[in-house]
């Protein structure tokens, strides 16, 4: 080299050799409550070998981890406990939304179902599917490790920068949705969205 | 075969009973159904409680109450069903407690209890077992919206600055 280097020594930034230490070695926390679960226990598994890009340390200590999966749906009994492992992960975290039901609440559009965990925790990376193939988490943590190598900073400034969830519908309009349902229910009674249509089954009832 | 018009000279109170495919079924005035889930238990064989449940009658066609608890018993060496209800209205909606003649039926009147609100009086420990403590609603009457009043959006939101 033009410098005239010794042998194995190379000049680089700190962050980018932070980076590269970390984007390599990430140890994920998985959060797994529902069927996704499964998709990244195969993921780990030998199959897809989740440790060809050194992310096979499962652990199952939050203080452990610097990468939190969530894998499944989130119910509201849960939320917090999934807030408070988040908050006990040490920094540099990162988090990956893993499947439709942790990314939206999926087809459990119910009074117990969270929409979406990143309204209420951050997330870093959206993984569609139900359940999302292993192929596609594997894609999701090698785009996380790019991610990491081409934002993160060895101070871990580039956190400082999203301060809000990055939800994917506004509280409002889910909201404004769910008052139309209740009225229905509300409006004078035995009143019904289903108008006078006969319920079946009704004469099996004594 | 249980006999129906037996079993209810002994409780002293009609049973109504019906069949559907091969269950046999029979509806109980609320106030009697104790002495008939103690008969059938000491001197029938029903050993077994096989489920306690509840339906919710609002706007169901022809319904005369509000709610229906469902008992399905199950004689374990016999191999005999039988499936009670007995009706409950609200503002009172409460049942005695089967947990002196099944322990099983505890958690199951606490299912009950948690989703809708029928208290089970003389049950030893009636909590919510499914919804967390602080909820206030009973989520599977059928006059509480199916995504809810907003419980689910009730959190603080943790931020990247705050975490
Ligand atoms: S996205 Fe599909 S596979 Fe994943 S937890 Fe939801 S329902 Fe299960």
């Amino acid at each position: 080299m033009a410098v005239g280097l010794p042998e194995n020594v190379f000049l680089t930034r700190l962050d980018a050799a932070a980076n590269w230490a970390r984007s390599n070695s990430l140890w994920p926390m998985p959060f797994a409550t529902a069927c996704c679960g499964i998709e990244l226990m195969a993921t780990a598994a030998s199959r897809y070998d989740l440790a060809r890009f050194g992310a096979e340390v499962m652990r199952f200590s939050p203080r452990q981890c610097d990468l939190l999966i969530v894998a499944g749906r989130v119910v509201m009994k849960m939320l917090p406990v999934l807030q408070r492992i988040w908050l006990q992960m040490p920094e540099p975290k990162w988090c990956i939304s893993m499947g439709a039901c942790a990314c939206s609440g999926g087809v459990f559009d119910s009074y117990a179902v969270v929409q979406g965990v990143d309204r209420f925790i951050p997330v870093d990376m959206y993984v569609p599917g139900c359940p999302p193939r292993p192929e596609q988490l594997l894609a999701a943590i090698i785009d996380m490790q790019e991610k990491i190598r081409a934002t993160g900073t060895v101070m871990g400034r580039e956190f400082m920068a999203r301060t809000s969830p990055m939800g994917p519908s506004p509280f409002d309009a889910d909201e404004l949705l769910r008052i139309k349902d209740a009225s229905f229910v509300q409006l004078g009674g035995l009143s019904s969205p289903m108008g006078s249509v006969p319920r079946a089954g009704g004469s099996n009832h004594g | 075969m249980v006999d129906a018009l037996e079993l209810a000279a002994r409780i002293g109170s009609p049973l109504t009973e019906s069949t559907f495919r091969d269950n046999r079924r029979m509806d109980v005035a609320a106030t009697h159904i104790l002495p008939l889930l103690t008969t059938l238990k000491n001197d029938f064989g029903f050993n077994m409680l096989i489920d306690l449940t509840a339906v919710d009658y609002l706007e169901y066609e022809g319904a005369r109450d509000r709610f229906g608890v469902v008992y399905l018993l199950l004689n374990v060496d016999s191999g005999e069903r039988l499936i009670l209800r007995t009706a409950v209205n609200l503002p009172e909606a409460t049942l005695p407690t089967a947990t002196g003649l099944w322990r099983g039926a505890d958690w199951m009147e606490r299912e009950v209890f948690d989703m809708f609100g029928i208290r089970f009086a003389g049950h030893p420990d009636l909590r919510r077992i499914l919804m967390p403590d602080e909820f206030t609603e009973f989520p599977l009457r059928k006059d509480y919206p199916v995504k809810g009043r907003g419980e689910r959006h009730n959190f603080p939101v943790i931020t990247r600055a705050g975490s």
